[in-house]
């Protein structure tokens, strides 16, 4: 469990970090919490020249709510979306999403930007911030640009983010209605067997909109666009869950590990869909 | 109050801190402020550090290793591979089983994670980058993982014993068969099944799981070429028999050997054998001339350390209809792995096995357990149990589930109708053991009262309607379980290891101002022996436990002993210090009735002193007999306050223990939750209560574990599916149920202070009381046997095989 030898880089700016990437190329990996590159890393099975570590960037850190709008500098961690009284206001189903993630020990140095861009399907933040249709921001060599959640991911850790940018900010509109994350795992610490994040509205006893992603129930997160859309319109009775989870099922593509064969995985993102749409929709 | 009052015989009972006392553990205050001092705190000046190659492939031809590139690895100093130790003789070693296993490998591997190179290097940061610089060329050879498939295979395990029929435990019937080993009348029992009015069969498998100690394995081995003297450090359950074993395999004389067991961070099993690392470490350190540290990280651990169980056990029982037990039989197919390296006594083979009548009067059985070579790792210890004890707990506990379904009978009322009856003790059981004593009714009656067995069972038969009326999905399962264990190993007539009888040993010192210092041949390594032992000692020769220092694990000055594991500490050494103190308090007597001027015979043992009789008024404390003893002539008596014992235990001791789990199950997800639990246990006397609870409650937890999750899995191409902790189940306090402790005690008739153990109770009767609540949670729909773990997958599987998911 001893990692190759690596240079370890600790710039103090987005800048000397960008530009640290470029110039050490392809064997340099930026760091934010570490809590999947160090593991692969000290197995060996990344391997790792020059080690950017971003921790002394001020300016990756913090959350700010204002005009609806929440944005999250990429090194926040999850202990700080768990504590963030703004937070829990404009979207507690971060909150409720972070508690659920690996331990307190883990959720003090794991970060929401290094949970989204690693592109590790385990990670629950991905799926989350389909459903939040949030935004993220990559600085690189050429400036800053943004790319939709739902756009970033390409497969198990391939994702849109270029080896020489930073996914420096997540932002998203702070949600109305009802929401749940819901998540099935072995143990604390696991990752989902599947878990489900929704958002929904209600207006004059209707579902008025509803957004649903999954996550761990495919190489990439699933954002189940039709699983939504068959509960609008509708009174989120009986018929029109079934249709939904049916959707959602049509769209997810699970492997058979340690958690079980894809028939379970299967049955368990019904179940977990079912009971994410029963907490959203009694929270409109 | 004047303070020169003198304390009543209460205060001074309640001073000594003795026998019954919840004394707090002394080990504690190092523990919680890690000051600790384990194998890996253990720095030498120069100190070297040694690393495994190990092999990926489950079954493969090593064709050649390559070390050139890893010797140019700065910092790397040596490559050791088996030709290197061949003309030590020690490329191969034998093992605690009558078997022999490679130390490294010699010409082809046989598991994933075998030990292939011996990489020594100045750190432990150069070692990992010159493994990695090892180039080893491997021809996969065909893998079995089945230990069925393996006793019909053509494929060769073990080409080292091709053409030997006869083994260390009889003859082997296939290449890849170790033994067979039978105990009981099998011709009797079939006739006793076969003219049965009801007969229950079913195959119980016990999946292979790992104790999984919190610290690993690991060594340090220092030759001191001046003095010809190797000390060696390490994670030693039985640090005197890694002395011995380590002088016999490298001719260095057993004086010129130390061995020392620091502090040791949990062992239950996996600490007992010998292992590849210490064999090269010191071997490295007699190359190099300086001391070697070898420690294994946590995936080497899991996957080349031995693991436990993985016991296929057919069984057939049988009863009248109304219930009483007439005859059980057993054949089970043992996998063993690679090489046989358990660490049972010689004498048996699979173990304590043939205790699986547990606590029923069944007046026929017999066992036949067949041992099993495949491509896993070897092993095969006592994962908290004494010797397959939780093998044949599990399966006897779950025979009478799947008999009781047959029978159409309360399993509850079964057992009770079979249990041994407290008139009955002593008792010899149709596979031959004398149990020593025993009240199971008494038990069974409290626990089932405790938990209002009735209303349990009614809340379950109205939830099952529930469920059928749809308005539930979740089932009530009640897991019953009456175990009897049989730990304290062992009278040497019958138990020895490699030829060493299996007694124990204490050897006490009373300092002249009235202290003491009491060493012991056995290791702790979590159970708290500086606090408990103390505390027997206390009682007997009446000096306070706070006054008592309790050494073990220096073979330079502990006396010899077996070591720990078995649940033999306080059975076998506790005995011996029982034992040492009486005879301490002898030779006491006759100081303190010299002191007194009286015969004797006149005086008599008081709490902490002598007294004469009739005149408590006159008397001498143990400090002052203590301090006379060495100050004072005294004519016929040497001076000193010595004593030594070497226990031979006349029996093996019983403990037995009545639990009750309920659980609630999720049909639609597996999701399981433990909503009681609980455990009563009998362990005789009682010496530390709540060091009893703090095992009960340790032992639960890892019964928990084996029976809800954690496993050694292993793919077809025998790849290791569960080497980290994202998937060999550890359960954290979020997992973690509350655990109800009670107890009866019935104390053990041959033992000194009527003692029998209770480390390993809690694994033995937990695992079957967390599986049958998930069998019995199903059992008014149909299921009667479906293997551990219980995983939330399989009890998914279960409730889908059985239709509940529409």
């Amino acid at each position: 469990m001893i990692p190759a030898a690596f240079d370890y880089h600790r710039p103090a700016d987005i800048a000397s970090a960008v530009a640290l990437l470029q110039e050490l190329g392809d064997d340099a990996r930026p760091l934010a919490g570490g809590h999947s590159l160090i593991p692969m890393m000290k197995l060996r099975m990344a391997s790792v020249e020059y080690l950017i570590d971003l921790q002394d960037i001020d300016e990756l850190r913090g959350i700010s709510v204002s005009d609806g709008i929440v944005s999250i500098g990429a090194m926040t961690t999850q202990h700080d979306l768990i504590t963030d009284a703004a937070l829990a206001e404009a979207a507690p189903i971060m909150r409720e999403a972070a508690l659920q993630i690996a331990d307190p020990q883990v959720r003090y140095v794991g970060t929401l930007g290094g949970n989204v861009a690693n592109g590790d399907p385990g990670n629950d933040m991905p799926g989350l911030m389909q459903c939040l249709d949030a935004t993220f921001t990559l600085v690189g060599p050429g400036g800053s640009r943004d790319v939709a959640a739902r756009d970033f991911y390409e497969a198990a850790y391939m994702t849109a983010r270029e080896d020489d940018e930073i996914l420096t900010r997540v932002t998203f509109a702070a949600p109305t209605g009802g929401y749940a994350y819901e998540k099935q795992k072995r143990k604390i610490g696991d990752y989902a067997t599947a878990a489900a994040a929704i958002q929904m509205t209600r207006d004059d006893g209707l579902c008025s909109s509803a957004a649903i992603a999954l996550t761990n129930l495919s190489d990439v997160p699933v954002f189940a666009k039709a699983a939504g859309a068959a509960l609008v319109g509708t009174s989120c009775d009986a018929s029109a869950v079934t249709a939904a989870i049916s959707a959602a099922l049509g769209e997810i593509d699970p492997t058979e590990d340690n958690r079980g064969p894809v028939e379970f995985k299967l049955h368990v993102a019904g179940i977990v869909i079912l009971r994410a749409i029963e907490r959203a929709w009694s929270r409109t | 109050m004047n303070d020169q009052t003198p304390p009543t015989r209460e205060e001074r009972v309640a001073g000594l801190k003795g026998l019954g006392t919840s004394r707090k553990r002394v080990e504690d205050a190092r523990f919680t402020q890690g000051k600790g001092n384990y194998v890996d705190d253990v720095k030498l000046p120069g100190m070297l550090f040694g690393d495994f190659v190990r092999s990926p492939y489950a079954h493969a031809r090593v064709a050649a290793i390559h070390t050139e590139e890893a010797l140019k690895v700065p910092g790397v100093l040596a490559v050791l591979t088996a030709k290197d130790l061949e003309p030590l003789n020690l490329h191969w070693m034998p093992t605690l089983a009558g078997d022999k296993q490679m130390v490294l490998a010699d010409g082809k591997v046989l598991f994933q994670g075998q030990e292939v190179a011996f990489v020594v290097a100045t750190d432990r940061y150069a070692a990992a980058d010159g493994i990695a610089a090892v180039e080893v060329d491997y021809q996969e050879l065909p893998v079995l993982t089945n230990p069925f498939e393996a006793l019909e295979s053509d494929v060769v395990l073990r080409e080292d014993l091709e053409g030997q029929t006869e083994g260390a435990h009889g003859t082997r019937k296939h290449h890849n068969h170790i033994f067979l080993w039978e105990e009981g009348d099998q011709e009797a029992t079939e006739q006793a099944i076969g003219s049965a009015e009801v007969v229950a069969e079913e195959m119980v498998y016990y999946h292979r799981t790992h104790p999984c100690p919190l610290e690993t394995c690991g060594c340090v081995a220092s030759m001191d070429k001046v003095n010809g003297k190797l000390t060696l450090y390490g994670t030693f359950q039985a640090p005197h028999v890694v002395r011995t074993v380590a002088s016999l395999l490298s001719g260095i004389e057993e004086h010129n050997i130390r061995v020392i067991s620091p502090d040791i961070g949990g062992g239950f099993g996996n600490k007992v054998g010998v292992y590849p690392g210490y064999v090269c470490s010191i071997v490295a350190s007699i190359v190099t001339g300086k001391p070697v540290k070898w420690i294994e990280n946590r995936m080497d651990n899991l996957m080349a350390t031995a693991f436990a169980r993985d016991y296929w056990m057919k069984g057939k029982i049988s009863a009248t209809r109304e219930g009483k037990i007439t005859g059980l039989a057993c054949h089970v197919v043992a996998d063993h792995g690679a090489f046989d390296a358990c660490a049972d006594p010689t004498k048996f083979p699979a173990g304590f096995f043939h205790i699986c009548t547990g606590s029923y009067d069944i007046p026929v059985a017999y066992v036949g357990v067949d041992g099993v070579y495949t491509n896993k790792a070897p092993g095969g210890v006592a994962y908290r149990c004494s010797f397959r004890v939780t093998e044949a707990a599990y399966f006897i506990e779950r025979m009478i589930e799947v008999l009781a379904i047959e029978l159409g009978m309360d399993a509850a009322e079964l057992r009770a109708k079979n249990f041994i009856k407290a008139d009955q003790f002593p008792y010899t059981s149709a596979l031959g053991w004398e149990y020593d004593s025993g009240d199971y009714h008494t038990a069974w009656n409290k626990a089932l009262e405790a938990v209002d067995y009735p209303g349990l069972r009614r809340e379950q038969a109205e939830r099952v309607e529930a469920f059928k009326r749809g308005e539930t999905r979740k089932l009530l399962g009640i897991g019953l379980t009456h175990f009897t264990e049989i730990v304290g190993a062992g009278p040497v007539k019958n138990c020895d290891i490699l030829g060493m009888g299996m007694f124990d040993s204490c050897e006490i010192r009373i300092h002249p101002t009235g202290s003491a210092i009491a060493r012991l041949g056995t290791i702790s390594q979590g159970q708290g022996h500086a606090t408990t032992f103390a505390q027997i000692l206390a009682s007997e020769i009446g000096i306070p436990a706070d006054s008592i220092t309790i050494e073990e694990g220096d073979t330079d000055t502990a006396p010899y002993g077996l070591g720990t594991y078995g649940s033999r500490s306080t059975p076998v050494a506790g005995a011996a210090t029982a034992m040492a103190g009486r005879k301490i308090r002898a030779k006491a007597q006759m100081i303190a009735a010299y002191l007194l001027e009286v015969h004797d015979d006149d005086v008599e043992w008081d709490v902490d002193r002598f007294a004469v009789k009739g005149a408590p008024e006159r008397f001498k404390t143990m400090a002052e007999i203590a301090y006379a003893s060495y100050n004072q002539a005294i004519p016929g008596v040497e001076p000193g306050l010595e004593a030594v014992s070497y226990y031979d235990p006349p029996n093996m001791t019983y403990p037995f223990g009545a639990y009750i789990c309920v659980m609630e199950i999720d049909v639609d997800t597996g999701v399981h939750e433990i909503r009681q639990f609980y455990a009563l246990d009998d362990c005789g006397t009682r010496i530390n209560p709540m060091v009893i609870e703090g095992q009960v409650h340790g032992g639960l937890t890892e019964a928990l574990a084996i029976a809800m999750g954690q496993e050694i899995a292993y793919d077809e191409i025998g790849n290791h599916k569960t080497a980290t902790f994202m998937d060999f189940f550890i359960p954290t306090a979020w997992e973690t149920p509350n655990y109800t402790t009670d107890h009866t005690v019935t104390p053990s008739p041959h033992h000194p202070i009527g003692a029998k153990g209770v480390g390993e109770s809690p694994n033995v009767g937990g695992v079957p009381a967390f599986s049958n609540a998930v069998h019995d949670a199903f059992r008014a729909f149909g299921l009667r046997q479906s293997h551990m773990p219980h995983d939330q997958w399989r009890i998914w599987k279960i409730a889908h095989d059985l239709g509940l998911h529409g």
